[in-house]
């Protein structure tokens, strides 16, 4: 190698960037060549200046404090679905034709009754709150926090009581879309059980809680009360999630 | 994904590079307050597409951003002469005057290096703050820049030059001390 071939390698052997091959005959040549060592040399020299720490700029906490409530008011005011992110477009895309095709299937296969449909909505309502960070809208386990929250976001008042004296803790409340309306939905505790009640008024004539369905492993009850439908969702076992419903039906309603 | 997850998700993954993202762009842009503007506008861009980032290299997907970001604003900002298309020809450097191949460069102080590289064209800025301080390997300055390889190579030996250049220059005219 003579010092016109090293010349050009010199930074890529710096950079690291040099098969095996070319080091060799590189430090080989460096060995023998006075100019190109000092010129490697050099090159060293020039990447400890320019990674001085006083040279690398941190960004400004203002900065990252500003960007960060930019993001957090973006989320809370923006629509869930950003039309154009296309992401969503191509999910959707995919989804809308794999739906297409469940459907079909569904269509052909079985037809659901209403009521089998409305209790695998609120299985998915309650099996949604699980995920994600979407259990509650409002966190309190007082119901006067609680029941004032509905105000205004729903076209009825639901009852609110707390359970907490018959160890079922009311944890707070959220929205949710169950057969096409928006519903309340309470939400209370057993030990590490999570219990979601759905409530929305209908015109159905007062019933006792009665379990529903059990489906995924979710057991399901409901009952009537003055115009109002309840169902109660959870993981928790029939026995205890039964007891939950008549001690909620029992319970004395905080008065609007 | 939920939109607060998302959120998180981005906050873990891609804010912890905002100090690169800032250096990136305070050296691109030359002040603080431009550099902000520019980092700013970057980070809600890329929380915008961040439903196309991959999960690969975080850090060089927001710096893509960043460059993006920079370049655009430059185009409204700077009159056209000197935002105009980098001609890599017009870059050529010239035979060092001094010659710094045959001088002992020392370690400079950090003001004397900073003046050099914002002497520098802006896209020999950038390849200096992505190989240097960045670390990045020359395939990714190439797709994190979108450049040829070879054109990121010849930038750096160029860029390398001139600050050897301007660097062995501070030592015969102020080298005495």
């Amino acid at each position: 190698m003579n010092c016109q071939q090293a010349k050009p390698l010199i930074d890529f052997y710096s950079d690291g960037e040099l098969d095996a091959a070319g080091i060799l005959e590189l430090e080989k040549h460096f060995h023998d060549c006075p100019a190109c060592a000092l010129a490697w040399r050099n090159a060293q020299t020039l990447k400890k200046s320019l990674k001085q720490d006083s040279l690398f700029f941190t960004a400004p906490p203002e900065l990252r404090r500003r960007i960060k409530a930019e993001l957090r008011s973006q989320i809370e005011t923006a629509p869930r679905w950003n039309f154009w992110n296309w992401n969503w477009l191509t999910t959707a895309t995919t989804g809308v034709a794999t739906a297409c095709l469940a459907l079909l299937l569904t269509l052909t296969l079985t037809r659901p009754s209403a009521q089998q449909r409305l209790t695998q909505e609120i299985v998915s309502g309650n099996i949604r709150s699980l995920m994600a960070n979407h259990m509650l809208d409002v966190v309190s386990t007082d119901q006067h926090t609680v029941k004032p929250w509905f105000n205004g976001k729903l076209d009825f008042s639901p009852p609110v009581k707390d359970l907490a004296a018959q160890e079922f803790p009311l944890i707070g409340g959220r929205l949710d879309y169950i057969g096409g309306r928006s519903v309340a939905a309470l939400v209370f505790h057993r030990n590490k059980h999570v219990i979601n009640l759905f409530i929305w008024p209908v015109n159905e004539k007062d019933s006792n809680p009665a379990v529903d369905a059990s489906i995924q492993g979710y057991n399901v009850i409901h009952w009537s009360e003055a115009d109002m439908t309840f169902w109660a969702a959870s993981d928790l076992n029939e026995k205890e999630l039964m007891e939950f419903a008549q001690d909620f039906a029992a319970g004395e309603t905080l008065k609007p | 994904m939920d939109e607060r997850e998302r959120l998180k998700a981005f906050e873990q993954t891609v804010l912890p590079h905002l100090d690169a993202a800032y250096n990136l762009a305070r050296w691109l842009a030359g002040n603080d307050q431009d550099a902000q503007d520019v980092a700013q506008e970057a980070s809600l861009r890329a929380f915008k597409f961040f439903g196309s980032f991959r999960g690969e290299n975080a850090r060089a997907w927001l710096l893509t951003i960043v460059r993006n970001t920079f370049y655009n604003w430059l185009q409204k900002n700077r009159p056209p002469e000197i935002a105009g298309e980098l001609d890599d020809e017009a870059l050529m450097v010239e035979d060092v005057s001094v010659n710094a191949e045959t001088i002992n460069l020392r370690v400079a102080d950090a003001e004397v290096v900073r003046r050099a590289i914002e002497e520098l064209p802006v896209e020999f800025r950038e390849i200096v703050v992505l190989r240097e301080m960045e670390g990045f390997s020359y395939k990714e300055i190439a797709d994190l820049s979108d450049v040829p390889i070879g054109t990121v190579m010849s930038r750096l030996a160029r860029a390398r030059k001139l600050l050897q250049k301007s660097l062995a220059g501070e030592f015969q005219t102020g080298g005495a001390k």
